[in-house]
C-alpha cells in the first residue's frame, strides 16, 4: 500500500489483488470473505485464496474491511457548465471518488441546460479528461426545463441520457407531462420527477407548519409533493411509462408510492440522507445550510421515510448533491439558495441506517448500488467476475467527524457538518484503477 | 362491364366515410375506378356520363390536390363543376353550416363535395340537403376517396389486398387518411399496422382492428405496403414530437428502414410530402418503390367513379 497519489488518474494499468475482504454482493445477497483479482479494467476472479505473481500484482490486504460495488448516485448537480464557481466536473468527480461514488448521474439543470445531445457529449468529453468516477447524464424533459415543449428525448437517449427530468423543477403542465410520458414510453425511456406543485410552493422556504409560523418563514405544504405524485400516477396508469420520483420527503408520498407499487404501476422512487437523518428543527437559528428542496419535514415524516426504506417502498438513496458557494448561502434565509452537498457523506449516512434502524448491510448497499443501476439500465453497481471493476473498500466501524473543510467538493454547504458518523470509504476503484485512497 | 354484374351498384345516397360500407359497395367503386383509370390512360377526351349535371365543391379547408382532383374528375365526365371558396363566401360573414347547406340545396345541385376541418361537419351538412354528398375530408375523421385511391393503387401493383400486410406510419392521431384506410383495408382483408411515437397514436386504436408499433424496425417487418403520413408541422408546438430531426431519425422512411419490409414493398404517401421529415427525398423519387405520383393519377379516376356512382338519374 505504498501509493502516493490520492487521485490516481494515470492511464497505466496496474493489476490488483484485494485479499480477504468481506465482499458484499447485492445480486447474490451474500457477504463472504473472498479475494478480488482485478486485471486491467475487469474483475477477473472472485474467490477464496487467490495466489498471484507478486511482481505483476499490487496486493492489498483488506482484512477487517468490506468490499462492495461502487456507489451509483443518481442525483448529482455537477455545476458545469454554467456554475463552475460552485462545482466543476473535476471537483465533483474528486468528491465522488473520495465518497466511494463510482458513477454519478448528473441533473440537467446546468447552464445551458442539458436539453440537447451536444451538451451531453461535451460533459462526457470533459469527464473522460478528468477520468475519475464515471459520469452519466440525464436530459431535460422540456426545453430549457421551462415546462412547455418536450426535448429531443430519444436523440438524447442515444447519446447517453439515462432518464429525463427537469431537475429541480416539476413539470407542472399535466398535458406536457402526459405527452412526455407517452413519448418516452415509445422507447422505454425513464421519466424522473421532482414532485412539487410550483404554485403552492411559490415563495416557500421551509415546511409549512408550526415551525415555519414561529420562524416567520413562508411554508411549503407537504401535500404539494403528494399532489404531483398523485397526478402523475394517473398519467402513468394511462401511459404505462416508467416513472421515478426523486428525493421524496413526506409520509404521504411514501404511502402513495407504496400503494401504487402494490397496484403494479411501473414506479420507483428515491430519497436523500437529509430526509431520513434530519427534520425541520435543524433549521434553527436560520441555518441556511439546512435549507433544502424539498424542505426538511417533521419528525413524523422522517420516521415514515425510514419505514419506506425498510419495507422497500423507497428503492434508492441519492446524495442530492447540490453545491453552492458561500455567497449563495451566507445570506438572509429567504435569499439563500436551496440544497446541500452530499457526495462525500452518502456512504456513512446510508450505513447509519444499518446501525440505528436495523436495515441489513446488504439492503443498505443495494440502495446505493444495484437498485439505482437497475432503474437506470446500467451494468455497473454489481460485483461479479468479468464485470468492470467499479468497487469500494470501506471500514464499517471507523468513527469520524464530518468536516466540510476536508471535502474535495468545491462547495462546503453540507447540512451534516460536524456530525459524528461511523463508516468510512478507504479506496475507490473505477474501471480497475485505484482513483482514491484515504 | 362484367364487374357490374357482380357488384350491382353503390346503394347509398352519400359517401361520408368507409366505416360501415360493405365489401360489395367498396368493390363496386374500385372496379368503376379501374374502368375510368383504364379509359384515362388511353384517351384524353371528355366523357358525357354526367352531362348537364351540376356538382359543387365546397371546401372549408385549404386544399389543392383534392379539390383540383374532384374538379378534373367532374369535367372529364362532362359535369358542370362549381368551386365555392370559403374565403370570399358568406361563410366568412358568419353564416352557420346549416344555413350554407340550405342555401346551396335551394340551388338544386346534383352533388356536393365537402371538406371541413371539423369531424362530423360533412354528415351534418348532408342531413340538410336533397342531393348526394361526398366527404372530401372532415377533420381527423374520414377521407374516403383517399382510401379508395390508395387501395386502387395497391391493387394495380399487388393484384390483391386480401392477406397483405400494410403499415400506416406517422401522425395517426390527426389523420383522417389513416382512419379511412384502416376501415377499408380491414374490410378487404389486409393485416393493418400503425407505427408512430405513442404521442401520435390515439388511444385504443387497436379496437379498430390494427396492431400498434412504436418502432419502425418492428412495425415494418415483412410488410408489403407502407403508407407514410404527413407530419402536420403545425402540431410541433403541441409537444407531440420534439423536433423534425428526431422525428426523421426514428420515424422518417429511408432506404435503411425500408429494408425491414418485404423486398418489393410499395410506398404510398397521400401528400403533400415533407421531404426530409417523414420521407427521404431520394426514396420519394424512386418510381419502383414509391407510387406517390401514381396515387395522384388514380385520384382522378376514383373521384370520377364516386361522382358517377352518387349522381343518380332523376
Amino acid at each position: 500500500m505504498n501509493l502516493k497519489i490520492p487521485f490516481d488518474n494515470s492511464k497505466l494499468p496496474i493489476n490488483y489483488l484485494l485479499k480477504n475482504g468481506s465482499i458484499i454482493d447485492p445480486d447474490k445477497n451474500t457477504i463472504e470473505k473472498k479475494d478480488v483479482l482485478i486485471e486491467g479494467k475487469i474483475i477477473k476472479a472472485l474467490k477464496k485464496n487467490i495466489s498471484v505473481d507478486e511482481k505483476k500484482f499490487k496486493i492489498i490486504d483488506c482484512n477487517n474491511f468490506f468490499i462492495s460495488p461502487g456507489i451509483v448516485d443518481m442525483r448529482v448537480n455537477i455545476g458545469e457548465p454554467g456554475f463552475e464557481h460552485k462545482e466543476t466536473i473535476k471537483s465533483a468527480c474528486k468528491a465522488a471518488a473520495s465518497g466511494g461514488v463510482t458513477s454519478i448521474v448528473c441533473m440537467p439543470n446546468t447552464y445551458p441546460a442539458i436539453d440537447q445531445p451536444a451538451i451531453i457529449q461535451s460533459i462526457q468529453r470533459k469527464a473522460r479528461e478528468v477520468s475519475l468516477s464515471k459520469v452519466f447524464c440525464t436530459g431535460c424533459i422540456t426545453r430549457g426545463a421551462e415546462g412547455n415543449e418536450i426535448c429531443e428525448l430519444q436523440l438524447m437517449r442515444e447519446f447517453g441520457a439515462l432518464g429525463f427530468t427537469d431537475g429541480n423543477k416539476s413539470v407542472s403542465n399535466a398535458r406536457v407531462m402526459k405527452r412526455a410520458l407517452n413519448y418516452a414510453k415509445s422507447f422505454d425511456g425513464l421519466i424522473i420527477q421532482h414532485a412539487e406543485e410550483p404554485e403552492l410552493s411559490r415563495g416557500g422556504m421551509v415546511n409549512e407548519g408550526e415551525f415555519a409560523t414561529r420562524m416567520g418563514l413562508t411554508g411549503i405544504p407537504n401535500y404539494s409533493e403528494a399532489m404531483i405524485i398523485e397526478r402523475d400516477l394517473w398519467l402513468v396508469r394511462d401511459t404505462k411509462c416508467r416513472y421515478h420520483v426523486s428525493h421524496i420527503s413526506t409520509k404521504e408520498s411514501v404511502e402513495i408510492i407504496r400503494k401504487a407499487k402494490k397496484d403494479g404501476l411501473p414506479i420507483t422512487c428515491d430519497t436523500a440522507p437529509p430526509y431520513f437523518m434530519l427534520n425541520e428543527l435543524s433549521l434553527e437559528n436560520y441555518r441556511t445550510f439546512s435549507k433544502l428542496s424539498p424542505p426538511l419535514r417533521t419528525e413524523e415524516d422522517r420516521n415514515n421515510i425510514i419505514n419506506g426504506i425498510l419495507d422497500g417502498t423507497i428503492d434508492v438513496i441519492v446524495s442530492d448533491h447540490t453545491p453552492h458557494d458561500q455567497d449563495a448561502k451566507r445570506l438572509p434565509f429567504n435569499q439563500a439558495e436551496f440544497g446541500g452537498v452530499g457526495l462525500e457523506t452518502l456512504l456513512p449516512m446510508t450505513l447509519n441506517l444499518v446501525r440505528n434502524n436495523k436495515l441489513s448491510l446488504i439492503k443498505a448497499i443495494s440502495l446505493i448500488t444495484k437498485n439505482p443501476s437497475e432503474i437506470l439500465g446500467l451494468k455497473t453497481g454489481r460485483i461479479s467476475p468479468d464485470s468492470e471493476a467499479d468497487l469500494i473498500v470501506f471500514d464499517l466501524e471507523k468513527p469520524w467527524k464530518i468536516n466540510s473543510e476536508n471535502f474535495h467538493s468545491k462547495s462546503k454547504n453540507s447540512p451534516f457538518d460536524n456530525i459524528l458518523v461511523q463508516g468510512k470509504n478507504l479506496m475507490t476503484f473505477v474501471r480497475g484503477r485505484l482513483v482514491y485512497k484515504s | 362491364m362484367t364487374e357490374e354484374k357482380v357488384f350491382k351498384n353503390y346503394p347509398h345516397k352519400h359517401l361520408l366515410g368507409i366505416e360501415g360500407l360493405l365489401p360489395d359497395s367498396i368493390n363496386y367503386l374500385i372496379n368503376l375506378s379501374k374502368k375510368y383509370a383504364n379509359y384515362l390512360e388511353d384517351n384524353n377526351q371528355k366523357l358525357d356520363d354526367l352531362k348537364n349535371k351540376t356538382c359543387i365543391n365546397l371546401f372549408f379547408e385549404n386544399s389543392t390536390r383534392t379539390r383540383t382532383s374532384f374538379e378534373l374528375a367532374g369535367k372529364k365526365l362532362g359535369a358542370d363543376m362549381l368551386n365555392i371558396s370559403v374565403g370570399t363566401s358568406s361563410i366568412k360573414k358568419g353564416e352557420t353550416l346549416i344555413d350554407t347547406a340550405m342555401t346551396l340545396n335551394a340551388m338544386q345541385p346534383d352533388l356536393i363535395v365537402v371538406r371541413h376541418n371539423d369531424a362530423g361537419a360533412v354528415k351534418l351538412l348532408s342531413e340538410k340537403v336533397n342531393c348526394g354528398v361526398i366527404n372530401a375530408g372532415d377533420g381527423p375523421h374520414e377521407h374516403p376517396t383517399q382510401a379508395l385511391l390508395d387501395s386502387l393503387t395497391i391493387l394495380r401493383r399487388k393484384k390483391t389486398i386480401s392477406g397483405l400486410k400494410v403499415a400506416i406510419c406517422g401522425d395517426i392521431i390527426h389523420s383522417r387518411v389513416a382512419r379511412s384506410n384502416i376501415h377499408l383495408l380491414n374490410t378487404l382483408g389486409a393485416e393493418v399496422r400503425v407505427i408512430g411515437p405513442a404521442t401520435l397514436i390515439p388511444k385504443e386504436i387497436e379496437s379498430m382492428g390494427v396492431k400498434v408499433f412504436y418502432k419502425m424496425k418492428e412495425g415494418l417487418k415483412d410488410v408489403d405496403v407502407i403508407i407514410m403520413l404527413r407530419l402536420q408541422l403545425e402540431r410541433m408546438s403541441g409537444s407531440f414530437v420534439p423536433s423534425i430531426r428526431e422525428y426523421f431519425r426514428y420515424y422518417g422512411l429511408n432506404n435503411e428502414k425500408l429494408n425491414y419490409a418485404q423486398p418489393d414493398a410499395l410506398v404510398l404517401h397521400p401528400g403533400p410530402m415533407n421531404r426530409g421529415v417523414e420521407i427521404d427525398s431520394e426514396l420519394a423519387d424512386d418510381l419502383d418503390r414509391s407510387a406517390i405520383f401514381e396515387q395522384v393519377q388514380m385520384g382522378v379516376a376514383v373521384r370520377m367513379a364516386c361522382l358517377k356512382a352518387l349522381i343518380k338519374d332523376k
